[in-house]
């Protein structure tokens, strides 16, 4: 009936919502941190465990909208037995597709291609950033040595607000 | 507000022309999506109606100078229209002294004010701050901070499972060191109306002064400051059909007089020098800089509309729709509404969840059908957690409402069902 809402709520991120991975707590974290959107008040927790340098157990636990929950268990599935530099990748990639710089057939995204409708409810795409950017930050802290941060859908890298769009016309606007 | 039965009774009828309402709001023509424009956030923000649009348009065209300080015609004539407007402010609440009516930005300013100006100084360690469970972030933020400077301690009226204020625990907190009372009038979320008179009262008695968010009261209801017997009340324009920007605080002016500023500039002085200076008469000594002049004027015309549409028509009307809207989603089923079901303790506002629907999807689904309803905390996080959710929906409603909306977002509700199924 409505071509834009069936290609968000594909059945995919749905199945993902409804049967979440990722949930069952991990022995040892080695990689953790807590997401938050404060404007609806959603949570997630993300948690890596790492031998040898690859990424051998994942936890994400999100409470939240389909979207938000959704692309937290893709993070959890999707994780397992890559290195943090694949991780990272993956992550600005999935930025990338999701703010429309490349196409889901650029890059292998599994699942996370499904995600791709989300774009057309820009309000969302925070929702589908949020367990990604709060690995992120949670990597960051980890190659430094400290701890993470909790990471908020209100951070400039998000790149979802108005004003984070605006560099290069403000350059172009005359003064 | 009045009793059950009659509210019953005039629920079958339709009290207000909504018809024609609705063609002097010319945003209810726009189309949503494709669809035609079901505006259900009122409790967020009211749409405004033409007359309150011309008035600002002609306040810039037509008067446009700064208020108070120019010796020429226009200066003159936005001096009057401003000053007229703290005028019908008085009137609308009962006739208080218009000494005490302050023009802010909007009621968080308001409540600010009071915070700032009048606890902040008056309050010490072993001092207590009342509020309830049921406060948007507007009357809780401002508390939490004048305690924390000032060593006091806070304390919150909990809430009954149908979301009414708990009188019994409300007179067990009040103590003589109670030294402020700060309660919403309406819940944005409930729609419950508190027994303000009653409770000031009390807190009185106890010798509190009483703060009161009229945020959402104001807008719906008639309120008379006399009878409610409050020390301030603080509500917005821009709920009230008029433009955002404008806040108002009424305080008692004794209280206000007592009061150091709480913004010094232009506008709030007597006499200025270098290292010290006298301050306006009230209420001019609140409101340091240039005011939103055309924005008041703007809201002058949405009173004027507002008296013209009658309160006790819009609160059958109100009534009317919640009670109608709650029937709706309970024969849908499936949902958790919040708030009192009798609707003479609280109307306007229906807040729900579906267990299945996160209230973010539920609203993005719904305004592919032109429907704008609110989803999320609303600004009272303490509220959510005592209800047990993280976030809600929330229909709310105005003049410019009617049944077809209400079936508008029961249909398009049920597309959600559609993605996420129930059980």
């Amino acid at each position: 009936m409505n071509d834009a809402l069936d290609g968000m709520y594909r059945e995919v991120v749905l199945d993902h919502y409804k049967n979440p991975r990722g949930h069952c707590p991990l022995d040892r974290y080695d990689v953790q941190n807590e997401g938050f959107n404060p404007v609806c008040g959603d949570e997630v927790k993300v948690g890596l465990r790492i031998v040898d340098g690859r990424i051998v157990g994942v936890h994400s636990l999100g409470r939240g909208c389909s979207i938000s929950v959704s692309s937290g268990s893709m993070l959890a599935e999707i994780l397992r037995g890559k290195t943090l530099q694949e991780a990272r990748d993956l992550a600005q990639h999935f930025k990338r597709m999701m703010h429309g710089e490349i196409r889901p057939e650029d890059y292998d995204l599994g699942d996370l291609e499904a995600l791709e409708g989300v774009q057309k409810f820009p309000v969302r795409i925070k929702c589908a950033l949020l367990p990604w950017t709060t690995l992120l930050d949670a990597i960051d802290a980890y190659e430094h040595g400290e701890h993470a941060k909790p990471s908020t859908t209100e951070d400039p890298q998000f790149g979802s607000r108005p004003n984070m769009v605006k560099d290069e016309q403000d350059e172009k606007r005359p003064v | 507000m009045m009793p059950k039965s009659s509210l019953a009774a005039s629920a079958q009828q339709a009290p207000l022309n909504v018809a024609r309402i609705r063609e002097n709001f010319p945003i209810l023509s726009r189309k949503v999506n494709g669809q035609r424009l079901v505006y259900l956030d009122s409790a967020a923000t009211t749409q405004k109606p033409k007359s309150v649009l011309d008035a600002l348009q002609h306040y810039y065209t037509h008067s446009n100078a700064n208020v108070h300080r120019a010796i020429h015609t226009l200066g003159e004539e936005a001096t009057q229209a401003y000053e007229g407007v703290r005028d019908q402010v008085a009137k609308l609440m009962g006739g208080v002294p218009r000494s005490g009516v302050v023009f802010t930005r909007n009621a968080t300013e308001s409540l600010n004010l009071m915070a700032y100006s009048w606890a902040r100084p008056r309050l010490a360690k072993g001092d207590e701050i009342l509020i309830s469970e049921m406060e948007h972030h507007s009357n809780l933020i401002p508390w939490i901070e004048a305690a924390r400077v000032t060593g006091a301690t806070l304390r919150a009226i909990p809430i009954t499972p149908e979301g009414v204020l708990d009188f019994q625990a409300f007179g067990n907190l009040l103590n003589h060191r109670t030294k402020v009372l700060a309660i919403s009038h309406k819940s944005n979320v409930l729609g419950t109306v508190n027994p303000i008179k009653e409770v000031a009262e009390a807190a009185h008695e106890a010798g509190a002064i009483v703060v009161v968010d009229g945020a959402q009261a104001v807008p719906h209801l008639a309120v008379d400051l006399n009878e409610l017997g409050v020390d301030a009340y603080a509500f917005s324009a821009h709920k009230m059909l008029g433009p955002t920007g404008v806040g108002v605080l009424w305080a008692r002016p004794d209280l206000l007089q007592e009061m150091d500023p709480f913004l010094g500039g232009g506008e709030m002085i007597r006499e200025v020098y270098l290292d010290k200076a006298s301050y306006n008469d009230l209420p001019w000594k609140f409101e340091a800089g240039t005011p939103n002049i055309a924005g008041v004027v703007a809201f002058g015309a949405a009173i004027d509309y507002l008296e013209q549409l009658g309160f006790d028509k819009l609160v059958q009307h109100e009534a009317m729709l919640t009670l109608y809207a709650r029937e709706k989603l309970q024969e849908m089923g499936g949902f958790r509404l919040f708030g009192p079901s009798d609707v003479s303790r609280g109307a306007g506002v229906v807040t729900f969840h579906d267990k299945n629907v996160h209230p973010h999807d539920l609203s993005t689904i719904v305004d592919t059908h032109g429907v704008a309803i609110r989803a999320g905390h609303h600004c009272a996080q303490p509220l959510m957690r005592r209800l047990g959710v993280v976030a809600t929906a929330r229909a709310s409603f105005h003049c410019y409402n009617d049944r077809d909306d209400v079936d508008a977002l029961v249909a398009a509700l049920h597309e959600c069902r559609k993605y996420f199924g129930h059980e």
